[in-house]
């Protein structure tokens, strides 16, 4: 098949599925987003014939932007615009996740310092503000009394970007020193791993450290709602568990998990390194499966 | 320039100095300069250029 890659810069996933490609045989056509015009009828990025087009793209913006444009024009792309939208966006994800029912941190936004404080001093403390838009968690501010609360909204309200206005903020929950991290394929696992950490922040991204997961039937089963609740795709879901003490969580959890996020440009590198899966070769798996499908005609995910 | 069959070397964009890197760098990979540590993007591969990666920007990440 012909593959294009979106991307901005090759980490290490990118090199792992640009050499999964290749060594099937397949066409690959790397775009470099910035070196990319996009018009309202067509781009000068190759995208003629391409039979599925992967976001790649480091940058959120970047990757909203050139997906929509790539799906205006009819070209194939996963995840498509639509997944983006949701996943890019911390209150839409919580949203969908919440309308879909999926268990999720309960979160409150608010658009003023005052309403938030209102919203922070509601959920008691601590709690969590985050910022709607970031990743790696980067801006993440745990909130353990009203002073604190002050000095962040005030810095937040007076350097922020007009994004940092809007105050994202979220009940602190109590995990038992690691969260899950599971990359799906259209709601199926591929791969699962705990990111464990003294700091309350256990992103692999700060230096949380990893172990393969098994997933149980409850945690497969809200990887799949989830996925679907943002539009299908491959992505990153992310889940905590409930109502487990830390010092117990090896020998065996509640069964009870809250997804707090899905993400639709999932890094892969930890989950390959940190389990026996061959994470590259099920997503090209999926990346064959999913240009026969979309040759096909047939739905993809919720942004057909 | 391939050195052996493992790794090709650059001009560190920095410092000036020839850097040996990998020989199976992609066009828009980030590597570490082994002189100073700087995180440097692959520009083209014939010839090998490198520049100054990127700096960090806030909508980073997955």
């Amino acid at each position: 098949m012909r593959v294009g890659v979106l991307y901005s810069r090759i980490r290490k996933d990118e090199k792992l599925l640009l050499g999964e490609l290749r060594e099937r045989g397949h066409d690959v056509e790397k775009i470099d987003v910035r070196k990319e015009r996009f018009g309202l009828d067509s781009t000068t990025a190759a995208v003629d014939d391409l039979d599925v087009v992967v976001d790649r793209c480091l940058s959120t913006s970047r990757s909203l932007y050139a997906t929509r444009f790539l799906d205006s024009y009819g070209v194939p792309v996963v995840n498509g615009p639509e997944t983006g939208d949701v996943c890019a966006d911390k209150a839409k994800n919580s949203l969908a996740l919440a309308e879909a029912d999926v268990p999720t941190p309960a979160t409150e936004v608010a658009f003023t310092k005052e309403a938030a404080l209102e919203a922070i001093e509601s959920f008691g403390y601590p709690c969590v503000l985050k910022p709607v838009v970031g990743s790696w968690g980067r801006l993440m501010a745990k909130i353990d009394s009203r002073n604190a609360a002050e000095a962040i909204l005030e810095h937040k309200e007076t350097l922020g970007h007009y994004e940092h206005k809007v105050f994202y903020v979220q009940e602190f929950v109590d995990k038992p020193g690691r969260d899950v991290r599971v990359l799906a394929v259209d709601g199926d696992p591929v791969a699962a791993m705990t990111r464990s950490s003294e700091h309350w922040l256990t992103n692999a991204a700060k230096g949380g450290e990893t172990e393969p997961f098994d997933l149980d039937e409850r945690a497969t089963e809200l990887v799949e709602r989830a996925s679907e609740a943002v539009g299908g795709g491959m992505l990153g879901v992310d889940l905590m568990e409930v109502g487990v003490e830390a010092d117990t969580a090896e020998t065996g959890g509640s069964g009870e998990y809250t997804v707090h996020e899905v993400n639709h440009t999932v890094e892969f590198k930890a989950l390959d390194a940190a389990t026996d899966v061959d994470v590259p070769a099920r997503v090209v798996d999926w990346l064959e499966a999913k240009a026969v499908e979309l040759a096909d005609g047939a739905v993809v995910g919720a942004d057909a | 320039m391939t050195s052996d069959t493992d790794t090709l070397t650059a001009e560190d964009p920095i410092t000036g100095e020839e850097i040996e890197i990998p020989a199976d760098v992609e066009v828009g990979e980030i590597i570490d300069s082994p002189v100073t540590g700087t995180e440097l993007e692959v520009i083209s591969l014939d010839p090998v250029v490198l520049d100054e990666a990127p700096e960090l920007e806030e909508d980073w990440g997955e």
